[in-house]
């Protein structure tokens, strides 16, 4: 049983943590896609500007003595929606709105996304240089424990809320894209621009809707990731081929795809690197081979590979993804 | 005073032009038929009107207002609705959510007109609830000239909305067309089925590489063995 309950810990909690992580960040790649037919790859760090945004609000606001028994992180979380919305929107007018507006083709955006990227992680290092940052402030981190009469089921308080959230943020988006004017709008422009044209959608309220829904979705990520781990400026930046991954596997423009996919490529490279040999202890002698001390599919450095053999496998065998998105 | 009038239109996509000085209008309640060969420029016009085309002379007005190389977006506020010839369905949106992307401009309460779209398209309100993608050829054209009709449109401007249906969806649409022009909408389409099409035509323009080559009443155009000869098939 105490195994069992290892399993749970490691590889079902540690799933749903980075499958959150991955589906908030995979549901705005591919509403962008869907939307503005590129894909972003100042995605992720779009995401560590969030958390760094909250390390600075945190910093200021953290000698007030505001006390409400949630880090201060979490109870700003709102703020930095709006605010990376904001921003989102503001990168778009800069950089991405002028190509668009001169006829640019998509792979043009796409390189000006990486090129926002860069300019994202200089901006940062020059900033708040190269170390670890604690987004806590200090304050040591809430660890839930679950009694179930074996080992305890642990799981911290940054994971439980990511879980929560993520799953409400699923269950506005979805509210939001069937129920709201401008949600089915988003999905009119995704389906068929021409014809959003002609029945006298505004493009540009539907990119803005998009940005804000993408953007805030991100800093959710961004500063729950930063909780989970430790701040750093290359936090979201590692974790952007697994997303796109995620996208690519859910169906491109997909949003509920986008999710899915999240899930499975996060379950997926925490099964390949758990440890299975720990399930496998209690029948040692019965099975017919020496249990070796680490059994995993992966190991834990090469944990990369797992979404990059998935990308792959889907790009060839499936490219249109699990929910019949864009093939480009 | 005419609804709509196109005076002297040159017109194209940004390289050559494809129109060459076209002349079309249409009075408040009338239905105009456009007919030509392949090629002629018939869907151009009909697109020129609604500001898919560069016009680079000439002069497009719709309901007093100059509307010449004003966006397709703006259009619809002003109560003009375009229905293309192809992709002219919302195919991941349900029929009622297409529907109801045909309202998008419309900020009263619409919800006595979308009954009244049922009323003339009876099959389109079983199957609302369904992607429109999933519909027939001929369902799928009566969603499209449906999503149309939800701005109340003075002038509705149809591209071939008969092609690939079979001759009794073909005559349906035509009912259709009839019906919502008998409600006071005036009718701009592009035919292939010419004889069909100038047989419910108050004017008929037959067009030849961008320029009018004929103008009259359907009627009178249907008479003309010049006409019949050259562009009707005998």
């Amino acid at each position: 049983m105490d195994e069992l309950i290892f399993f749970v810990n490691r590889g079902l909690i540690g799933g749903l943590v980075i499958g959150s992580i991955y589906a908030l960040g995979a549901v705005g790649v591919t509403l962008i896609f869907g939307i503005l037919r590129f894909a972003h790859f100042a995605h992720g760090d779009v995401m560590t500007a969030a958390a760094f945004a909250t390390l600075v609000l945190v910093g200021l606001l953290s000698g007030l003595g505001i006390d409400v028994g949630l880090p201060l992180a979490i109870v700003l979380l709102p703020v930095v929606f709006v605010l990376t919305a904001l921003f989102t929107i503001g990168l778009d007018r800069a950089f991405y709105k002028p190509l668009r507006a001169r006829g640019a083709r998509p792979v043009v955006l796409v390189m000006a996304s990486i090129g926002v990227t860069l300019m994202l992680q200089g901006l940062i290092r020059i900033v708040f240089g190269t170390g670890n940052y604690d987004l806590l402030g200090g304050e040591r981190k809430v660890i839930y424990r679950i009694p179930t009469g074996f080992r305890d089921i642990v799981l911290s308080q940054p994971q439980a809320l990511l879980i929560i959230l993520t799953a409400l943020s699923v269950i506005c988006l979805h509210l939001f894209l069937t129920r709201s004017r401008l949600g089915k709008a988003m999905r009119a422009v995704s389906d068929n621009p021409d014809l959003a044209r002609v029945t006298g959608i505004s493009l540009d309220t539907v990119v803005n809707a998009t940005w804000v829904i993408g953007g805030g979705l991100a800093a959710i990520a961004g500063v729950m990731l930063a909780l989970d781990v430790n701040l750093q400026p290359d936090l979201a930046y590692n974790i952007l081929l697994p997303i796109f991954a995620a996208t690519i596997l859910g169906g491109i423009g997909q949003p509920y795809g986008a999710v899915a996919g999240g899930y499975v490529v996060g379950f997926s490279e925490t099964l390949a690197v758990f440890n299975w040999s720990v399930l496998l202890r209690p029948f040692a002698g019965v099975l017919p081979f020496d249990l070796p001390a680490n059994l995993s599919v992966v190991p834990n450095e090469y944990r990369l590979a797992v979404p990059f053999v998935i990308l792959i496998i889907v790009l060839i065998y499936r490219p249109t993804g699990i929910f019949k998105g864009r093939v480009f | 005073m005419s609804l709509i009038s196109l005076t002297d239109v040159h017109a194209g996509y940004g390289g050559m032009n494809i129109l060459n000085g076209v002349e079309f209008s249409l009075d408040a309640g009338q239905i105009g038929v456009i007919v030509g060969p392949n090629g002629a420029g018939k869907s151009t016009m009909l697109k020129s009107m609604f500001g898919f085309l560069n016009v680079t002379q000439g002069r497009i007005e719709f309901d007093g207002h100059d509307i010449t190389n004003v966006k397709p977006e703006a259009l619809s506020r002003l109560g003009m609705a375009f229905v293309p010839q192809e992709h002219n369905v919302f195919r991941t949106l349900s029929v009622q959510e297409n529907l109801e992307m045909g309202a998008y401009v419309r900020r009263d309460d619409w919800s006595g007109l979308l009954a009244r779209v049922y009323d003339i398209f009876p099959p389109l309100k079983e199957k609302r609830n369904q992607p429109a993608g999933e519909l027939s050829g001929g369902q799928r054209q009566m969603v499209a000239v449906g999503r149309a009709l939800m701005i109340e449109p003075k002038l509705i401007l149809l591209d071939e909305p008969t092609a690939g249906l079979s001759p009794m969806y073909m005559s349906q649409i035509f009912d259709r067309i009839l019906a919502i022009n008998a409600t006071g909408v005036t009718v701009a389409m592009v035919e292939q089925n010419a004889k069909q099409a100038l047989g419910i035509a108050h004017k008929g323009y037959v067009l030849a590489s961008g320029r009018n080559r004929y103008t009259d009443t359907g009627e009178a155009l249907l008479a003309d063995p010049e006409v019949a000869k050259s562009f009707l098939g005998g």
